[in-house]
Parts: structure tokens; C-alpha cells; sequence
């Protein structure tokens, strides 16, 4: 029984353990030293590294935005301004659950499921620790609630954020164009240093062309922060630069005028200043409300845009093609006289047609359904535009083939873009038997450069080249480049004559008596629109076809489906000794234009110079 | 025999002698000295760490007065009655265990408690010192050095508590229970070989233990030891933040209540269990020297207890309670420092948390009763 020898022996066991105690001693002191060891590493050796680190952490650098520059009327009227508004933001990184939290922020805030959508599409990309905005507009009763819950809620903010805002809603809203949020697209051809803490850009119109100035500098400030992310301290800070304030030639009271006289019909008026191509007015109807647009309009509300039959979203102003009609007859009547095909004296017979020699086929005159017979058997020149012969101008086409009456035509700005400070202008058509070989592939037809004479067949033109070719005639041939932007913080644009077109002043003269004999001479076509007037007024009236009618099937106006009326065109310059506007008016489907656009083209000129009168004293 | 041996009467002066102060109240002064300093100076690191928060210290200290309290009554026990009682506390607290793991209520993802009427109590604590107490009494009762089979049956009674620890799962506790019976053991006398044979046997196992014993985020946290850019803003993050506060602190630290890392809310859990970083940042390695020396000074003192208890159960018990509480420090200051995995352990009498502050508190009680028992046999 071996347990019976060993008895308990209490010294050896305490000689034992001090042996052990003592060894267990030095553990304990290599292990504490293991551990100073340790400190004095992090705290001596690496000292300046984690002095950096903590630094590094505590302060940020952090883009500050610019702010967007303001756009102004010519009288001062604010036109884009920047609001604030508060933006309900995530921060991922500093988010431990996302799904508890959108979870809580619902019951906070009426986070909506397109909302929701955005969001999570703006987290695809997106930089570390950029806050993810979730809503826009917060009420303030929103704001109340998310300041009480915050706690609740690590990595959300709320900041205050400006946003673009367009007072006058729709009635610049084609003028203007809109800012939205940067999609993208446009973040790939960003300059990814300036547009740090920017969420919007021009998307459209003067937005979009101006937007390098619009936008500013971007500044930087260094702050501390906690680890929540919150500002405790600005320790440094570089102001961003403002982008530039943009005073525009445009009108508000004249805009509206032309907006008020359209009413509710599709079409387009653009008026500009002859003296300098200043546009006073740029109107597209119907607009529609930019403000939408500014954060991401709902899907339902853009399809409502879209799909309306009125396109409210188009720029019939700069984008819209229209037939000239009788409109263009005032400078094919210039090119007559320059190229001396007629003279004012040379008249011609109308019987209410007009064929090509040795041909069957009638071109006919307006006035053909309406009395049975043409405007007489000795038309001249000044009657021809008055009364808007189209036999006439038949013939003057005939005598001055395409080619010349391209090249008449074109440095008045027809026929391309006339290079207005905004996006997606349209140039038109000015046809050529070039063009036509060019564009279709065929020869050109003698007939159809009867057609372009009285600005049908392939003629199409923008409301904004009709005013710029309006004004280049009002000017007696000075071709000035039209823009829509005045000055930039008050650095006035230069004024660009980018052309002029060459004509004698007599036979200018002629052009100008005949426009001034539409409104205010016996047979003027738009006599009715002229009486009465305060100062002398020169224009001419256009009706374009918007259906080819057949031959000689019978044309009658009430019959036809309203969107295949034709459309009303009327152009005008005023006062006639010294002209300060030049006025393009197109209502779609209007029907005759001396009796639908032209008065729209009075109220806009009155209203433009009534009130230069009144600012003059 | 030892037993009668102790009662006799064989220094009539001793027993004349009016006992001291010490010993009549069972106090250790010097161990008392060093715990109120630390205990101070916890209070003014704890002041910093929780934000400035009058409540936090106030409440803290209210932990203090218990676990004060608690240390002056488990001070008038006399070593024979905690040697007499040992095997039913350990029995206790397995029960506890046993209970936890059956109705635990749970907090982030762990069963730790046992709720009694509304009380919330914490079973691992009382193994705590539950394990050398057992430890102490089963191998004092036998001849030392032990024999393979005690050795058996000793790493049996430590490994079963610390299995049912590790499945709460709580790694930190089941390592400072499983520390102080080891620590005992090795104590006895346990022969190197066999302290060897064990080791061995430990590092062979360590693999199915990483496969199957440990949870996910126990794992996690090792392998983010081992690189804590793995996971930079995840669970690298603590280490990441608490180096960086300790590194910024230097030599003579950022000041009091001026530590950006934890003022600023950089560091997490930086009242609890990361709280040497606050004191490492706003004190310096001054700090940290005055901390360090302060931990050793008590330990010293312990193991001082126990080289001069009086017999073997007195000793091994004095040196579990003691080796216990420099695990509490390594672990925590080795964790907080990126030296170990981050295993849930406080700064023992510094971090803020009762539970832990009472069980240690009772265990220095245990020592000074160890410390002031009357000596009848004169050394």
C-alpha cells in the first residue's frame, strides 16, 4: 500500500511552493515587462504615428460646396434662386443596421418607395463616408422629430442644403432650363475635384449651357469631428468661390405678356432686340414647372409631361420647325430687287394660280377658296407682301431658282443654328437643289422652289430664327448673333455682328413700306391688328400648311380635326424709323396668322416698348 | 494530525500577546493601502472615460462601498471555515452554471445571467473564486506533489466549469477560471513533466477547439488580431482606435479629460472594458508605469501572503486569488494594446462594471484573512 508510506510532509510542500512561488514571481515580472514593453512601444517608438493617426482622425477635410450663381431679368427680377433645405442623409459606414434603421426612419418621416429606390442607387456610388441623401424638404416639424430620435438613429443627418428654385415656375421654364441631380453619366465626364459636395447640374437649356460659370469653385474646410461624424470645430477653411450671378436680356413683364396672350395654345414667341441680338423674350407654350426636376421628378409626374399631346416639355422656341409660310416673302422680295429679277415696279397678273410655263399643274393663291379670284392683274411688289400674294412670289421663285434663294436667305440666319446661349437648337431647313441631293438623293424640281417661295414645300424654320431673320431685316442687313444672357456679375457680353447682309437702302426701303403696309395700309393683310397703334409697325402675317391638301380638294378650316389646322405665323418689327424689337410668333393649328399671331405680336411689342417709353420717362 | 498540530498551544507568549490591530480586524494594511490608491485612481480615469459623467463615477462607487464591504466580511472568515466549506461553494456555483445555461437570460448575444427576484447575478463570478477555493482544498487534502490521478481529477474539475463558461459564451471568464485552478495546480507541485505532458496535450487540441468549441465571433476576434486591417471599420476597429489612443498618449499623455480618441467617442467601450486606453492617452506612459506598478505591488504583496500562510491550503488559495487577478491585468492591457485577442476581460478595479469589482474585492478579503490568520506555529 504505497499511499500508506507517503505521509504529508507540510515542509517539503512549503519549500516547494516557494520554488514555484518565486518562479510564478518571475513570470508575473516578465510578463508586466512584456507589457510595458509593449506601451512604451506604442506610446515612444510609434509615438509620432499614432499622434498622426489620432489627428487624422478626429479631423476631416471636407468639400464645401460653391453656391450655384443666381440668374436675374433685365430689370433685376430674380429668376433662379438658391433655397434651403433640409436633406435627410445617411452615412453607411457609421449606419450599424441599415434595414432597423429606414426601418425607424419611416415612422419618422414619409420616406416614400421611389425615395427608397433612389437611395439605394445613389449608395452604388458614392465615396467613403459621403452622406447618402434618403429625402428632400424636410418640414420642420420632420426636423423636430428626427432631432428627438437621433439617438436612436447613429449615421443619420440632417443637413441644410441649398436648392434650386425657380419663382416664376413655368412661365421661363423653356428659357431657363432646369438643374437636377447628377446622374451617372455626367459624374464620369465631372471633374471629380470641383464637384465634391455638388448634387446638381445644369441639365438643360441656359442651366446647362452657362454651367461651368453657374457652378463656382469648390472650397475646403478642416474640422473636427467625433466618431459620429458630427462637426464639433472649423479649424480651417477655404471659402468656395460663388458661381457667377447671370443677368439675362430677357423681359419678365414682356415674357408674361407673350405667355398671358398665347393663352392655353401651343406655340412660341421669341422677340429680340435688333441693335444687339439681346432676346427679350423666349416663349414656349405650354411650360410646365422646372421646380419638379430640381431633385428627381416622380415618375408619375414626368410621364404626365411626357405623354401630354400639348409636349409641354418641348422648346418649340429653339426646337420647334415650322414652315415659314408667307413670312419669309419680305427678304425673298429683297432678293428679288438685289438680284434684279424684278423691280418695286414689275408686277404680275394673278388670276388666283400660277403655272409653270408649259405645265398643267395650279399653284394656288390663299385667296382662291376664299373670294374665287387672285388679287388682281397688276400685283406689284408692295402689294405682293401687303396682301400676301403668293402668284407673285409663284413667279419671283420661278425667276430666282433655289439656289440663289439660298443664297439669299441664309446669312439671315436660316438654315442653321443661330447659336443662342442655350441647348438643343434646331437650324431649320433652307432647302438648295445641293441640299436636296444631299439630304434625299435627288434632283430638285422647278415646282417645288415655288413652294419655298412662299416658305412651304421643304422650308422649316425655328420661332427663334423667324425673330433673328426679323431682326436682321428691321436692321437693314446687320446680322447680330441673339443671346439670351446680358451680363455675367455684372461683366457686360459683347455684341457679336456675325454677319451682314448686303442690300441697297432703297431696296430696303421698299421691304420696310411694304411690312408697314400689312398693319397700317388699306389692303394690309393684318391692317386690323396695326390700327391704332402708338407708332409705326412693320410685319408680315404666315399661315403654313400642316397637311398637304390635295389639288383641288375643297379646304375647309371648321372641318378639319383642330390639330390639322394650319398654323399661324406672324413676324414684326417696331417702332418702323428706328426698330428696338423684332417679334416671331407661332401658334400651332392657330389658323390664319393675321388674325391669330399677329395680335399676339403687338401685345408683346407694346408691352416692350410702352414700357421702355415709361423707363425713359 | 496538521490540524492538531495547530491547535496546540505551544507559544504561550503568542497567545498572551494582545493581538494587533491587523489581526483583529483581519485588515492587511499594506494590500488595503495599494487597493484604496488604485481604487482612487480608477475613479478619476473612469471620471474621463464615461464622458465626464458624475453618475457613472457615483455609481461606481457605490460598487466600491459594496465591494469594500464585501472584502471586510470575507476578511473575518477564518481560513478553516473557507477550507470546511470550499467543496459546497464549488458545487454552488456548478449549479449556478448548470442553471445559466438552462434559464439564462441573455444580453448581446450571450447568457451570462441568472435572474433571482429581479436581481441580476452572474454564476461565472463566483467561480471565479469558487476554483482555487476547490482546488486549494482538494490538493491540500492529499499528499503533495500530486499524483497523475489527482492531476486527472483536478483538470477535470477546472475544465468542466470552464466548458460551461466558454459555452455562454463568455472566452475572458472561462480563461481567468480556468487560470486560477491551473495556477493552483502548478502550485502543489505538479511535476514538469507532466506540466509539460499537459501543455503539449493543450497545443494539440487547440485545433478542434478552434473548429468546434469556439463561436464565430470568438474566432473573429483572434483573426482580426492577427491583422486588424482586415476589417478596418468592423471588428478591427476597437484594436485600430484603442492603439491609436494609447500611441497618441506618448510619454506624458494628452492631459486629463483632453483625450480627443476618447473624448471624441473614437474609442468604443471606453468606460468598460477598454478603459487603459483613455488612462494610456491622457496620462502617458506615466500613466501606465503608475497603473503597471501598482498591479504588481498588490501581487507582490499576494504572493507575500501566501509564502508566509500557514498551511498548504492557505497558500495554494492565496496564490489562485492572486495569479487570478494578474490574468485580469495582462489580458485586459495585453487585449487593449492589439498583444492579445480581444476576449472580454475589464481592468481589474478600474473598468467600470460591479459584478467583477465584488468577486475581486472578496478575493483580496480572502487574503487578508489568509494574511491575519494568528500564528501558532511560529516560522
Amino acid at each position: 500500500m504505497p499511499a500508506a508510506l507517503t505521509l504529508k510532509d507540510p515542509y517539503s510542500e512549503s519549500r516547494t511552493y516557494n520554488v514555484r512561488a518565486a518562479l510564478v514571481l518571475g513570470l508575473v515580472l516578465i510578463l508586466g515587462a512584456t507589457l510595458f514593453a509593449r506601451y512604451f512601444a506604442l506610446q515612444i517608438s510609434e509615438y509620432e504615428t499614432y499622434r498622426t493617426e489620432s489627428d487624422r482622425n478626429r479631423v476631416q477635410l471636407q468639400s464645401l460646396p460653391p453656391k450655384r450663381g443666381l440668374i436675374y431679368d433685365r430689370n433685376g427680377m430674380l429668376l433662379a434662386e438658391n433655397r434651403p433645405s433640409f436633406v435627410l442623409s445617411l452615412v453607411l459606414e457609421r449606419v450599424p443596421d441599415l434595414d432597423e434603421t429606414l426601418a425607424t426612419l419611416q415612422d419618422l418621416v414619409p420616406v416614400s418607395a421611389s425615395d427608397l429606390k433612389k437611395f439605394r442607387n445613389r449608395s452604388q456610388r458614392r465615396r467613403p463616408y459621403e452622406a447618402v441623401p434618403l429625402h428632400f424638404r424636410l418640414s420642420e416639424q420632420e426636423r423636430a422629430l428626427l432631432a428627438v430620435n437621433r439617438f436612436q438613429l447613429p449615421g443619420v443627418v440632417v443637413e441644410a442644403q441649398l436648392l434650386r428654385h425657380y419663382p416664376q415656375g413655368e412661365l421661363f421654364s423653356h428659357a431657363l432650363g432646369y438643374v437636377g441631380r447628377i446622374n451617372e453619366e455626367e459624374q464620369r465626364a465631372l471633374d471629380e475635384v470641383d464637384y465634391r459636395g455638388t448634387n446638381h447640374i445644369g441639365k438643360i437649356g441656359l442651366e446647362k449651357h452657362y454651367e461651368s460659370a453657374l457652378h463656382g469653385d469648390v472650397g475646403y474646410q478642416n474640422v473636427e469631428t467625433n466618431a459620429l461624424g458630427r462637426v464639433l470645430r472649423v479649424l480651417e477653411r477655404i471659402d468656395p468661390v460663388p458661381g457667377v450671378d447671370l443677368t439675362l436680356s430677357l423681359d419678365a413683364d414682356v415674357q408674361r405678356a407673350a405667355y398671358t396672350a398665347l393663352e392655353d395654345r401651343r406655340g412660341a414667341v421669341v422677340a429680340v432686340d435688333p441693335a444687339n441680338g439681346e432676346v427679350i423674350a423666349l416663349v414656349s407654350a405650354p411650360g410646365f414647372d422646372t421646380n419638379l426636376f430640381v431633385n428627381g421628378i416622380s415618375a408619375t409626374d414626368y410621364s404626365e409631361l411626357r405623354e401630354s399631346r400639348d409636349l409641354p416639355l418641348f422648346n418649340r422656341a429653339v426646337q420647334g420647325q415650322y414652315p415659314p409660310g408667307s413670312t419669309v416673302k419680305p427678304i425673298f422680295g429683297l432678293a428679288g430687287l438685289e438680284y434684279g429679277v424684278v423691280t418695286p415696279e414689275t408686277t404680275v397678273r394673278d388670276p388666283g394660280w400660277y403655272t409653270l410655263p408649259g405645265e398643267d399643274r395650279r399653284f394656288r393663291d390663299w385667296t382662291l377658296k376664299i373670294r374665287g379670284t387672285g388679287h388682281g392683274n397688276a400685283v406689284d411688289l408692295n402689294q405682293a407682301i401687303a396682301e400676301s400674294c403668293d402668284t407673285y412670289f409663284y413667279d419671283l421663285a420661278h425667276r430666282l431658282g433655289i439656289d440663289r434663294m439660298h443664297e439669299f436667305a441664309a446669312p439671315f440666319g436660316l438654315g442653321a443654328p443661330t447659336g443662342l446661349d442655350t441647348t438643343n437648337e434646331r437650324g431649320g431647313i433652307l432647302p438648295s437643289s445641293q441640299w436636296k441631293q444631299r439630304a434625299r438623293g435627288e434632283v430638285w424640281f422647278p415646282g417645288e422652289t415655288l413652294n419655298v417661295g412662299i416658305g412651304q414645300g421643304y422650308m422649316l424654320a425655328t420661332p427663334l430664327q423667324l425673330a433673328v431673320a426679323t431682326a436682321v431685316v428691321a436692321n437693314q442687313g446687320t446680322v447680330v448673333r441673339p443671346r439670351l444672357v446680358r451680363s455675367l456679375d455684372g461683366e457686360p457680353v459683347a455684341v457679336a455682328v456675325s454677319n451682314h447682309v448686303e442690300a441697297s437702302p432703297e431696296h430696303w426701303q421698299v421691304i420696310h413700306q411694304a411690312m408697314h403696309d400689312v398693319l397700317h395700309g388699306e389692303r394690309g393683310s393684318a391692317r386690323a391688328v396695326g390700327r391704332g397703334a402708338a407708332f409705326k409697325m412693320a410685319g408680315k402675317s404666315g399661315t403654313a400648311q400642316v397637311i398637304g391638301i390635295a389639288q383641288d380638294a375643297e379646304y375647309d378650316a371648321d372641318e378639319l380635326e383642330e390639330r390639322y389646322r394650319d398654323h399661324s405665323l406672324f413676324v414684326a418689327f417696331a417702332p418702323l424709323e428706328a426698330p428696338r424689337i423684332a417679334v416671331a410668333v407661332v401658334v400651332e393649328n392657330g389658323g390664319g396668322g393675321s388674325t391669330v399671331a399677329a395680335p399676339i405680336a403687338r401685345q408683346v411689342i407694346e408691352q416692350y416698348l410702352v414700357e421702355e417709353v415709361a423707363r425713359r420717362g | 494530525m496538521a490540524e492538531y498540530v495547530r491547535q496546540m498551544p505551544s507559544a504561550a507568549s503568542d497567545l498572551a500577546r494582545r493581538p494587533a490591530i491587523s489581526e483583529r480586524f483581519h485588515i492587511d494594511f499594506p494590500l488595503l493601502f495599494l487597493l484604496v490608491l488604485l481604487t482612487l485612481f480608477g475613479l478619476i480615469v473612469l471620471y474621463s472615460a464615461s464622458g465626464q459623467s458624475v453618475a457613472s463615477v457615483w455609481r461606481q462607487s457605490k460598487f466600491f462601498v459594496i465591494a469594500y464591504g464585501a472584502m471586510f466580511a470575507a476578511a473575518q472568515i477564518s481560513v478553516q471555515r473557507y477550507q470546511r466549506w470550499s467543496p459546497f461553494i464549488f458545487a454552488g456555483g456548478l449549479a449556478l452554471l448548470a442553471g445559466v445555461l438552462l434559464f439564462g437570460v441573455g444580453a448581446k448575444g450571450a447568457q451570462r445571467w441568472l435572474s433571482l427576484g429581479g436581481f441580476r447575478f452572474q454564476p461565472s463570478e463566483l467561480m471565479k473564486l469558487a476554483m482555487p477555493l476547490m482546488l486549494a482544498w482538494y490538493l491540500a487534502s492529499k499528499v503533495l506533489p500530486p499524483h497523475p490521478g489527482h492531476i486527472l481529477v483536478s483538470l477535470l474539475l477546472v475544465l468542466v466549469p470552464a466548458g460551461m463558461i466558454i459555452k455562454q459564451p463568455d472566452l475572458g471568464t472561462a480563461l481567468l477560471v480556468s487560470g486560477s485552478g491551473l495556477i493552483v495546480l502548478f502550485m502543489a507541485g505538479m511535476r514538469w513533466r507532466m506540466i509539460f505532458g499537459a501543455g503539449l496535450l493543450a497545443v494539440l487540441s487547440a485545433w478542434p477547439a478552434w473548429l468546434y468549441l469556439l463561436h464565430d465571433y470568438q474566432r473573429q476576434r483572434i483573426l482580426t488580431l492577427l491583422n486588424p486591417e482586415r476589417d478596418k471599420l468592423g471588428s478591427g476597429w476597437n484594436i485600430i482606435q484603442s492603439k491609436t489612443a494609447i500611441g497618441s498618449g506618448g510619454w506624458s499623455g494628452k492631459g486629463w479629460l483632453n483625450g480627443t480618441q476618447s473624448q471624441l467617442d473614437f474609442l468604443p467601450e471606453s468606460h468598460t472594458d477598454f478603459i487603459i486606453a483613455v488612462l494610456a492617452e491622457e496620462f502617458g506612459l506615466r500613466g501606465v508605469i503608475l497603473l503597471l506598478g501598482l498591479y504588481l505591488l498588490i501581487i507582490a504583496r499576494g504572493f507575500w501572503i501566501g509564502v508566509h500562510a500557514q498551511n498548504s491550503f492557505a497558500r495554494l488559495l492565496a496564490s489562485g486569488v492572486t495569479f487570478t487577478f494578474f490574468i485580469y491585468v495582462f489580458v485586459n492591457m495585453g487585449m487593449v494594446s492589439g498583444l492579445l485577442p480581444v476576449v472580454g476581460v475589464p481592468l481589474p478595479l478600474v473598468s467600470a462594471g460591479g459584478t467583477s469589482i465584488v468577486t475581486l474585492m472578496a478575493g483580496f478579503g480572502i487574503l487578508m484573512a489568509i494574511s491575519t490568520e494568528r500564528r501558532f506555529v511560529i516560522q
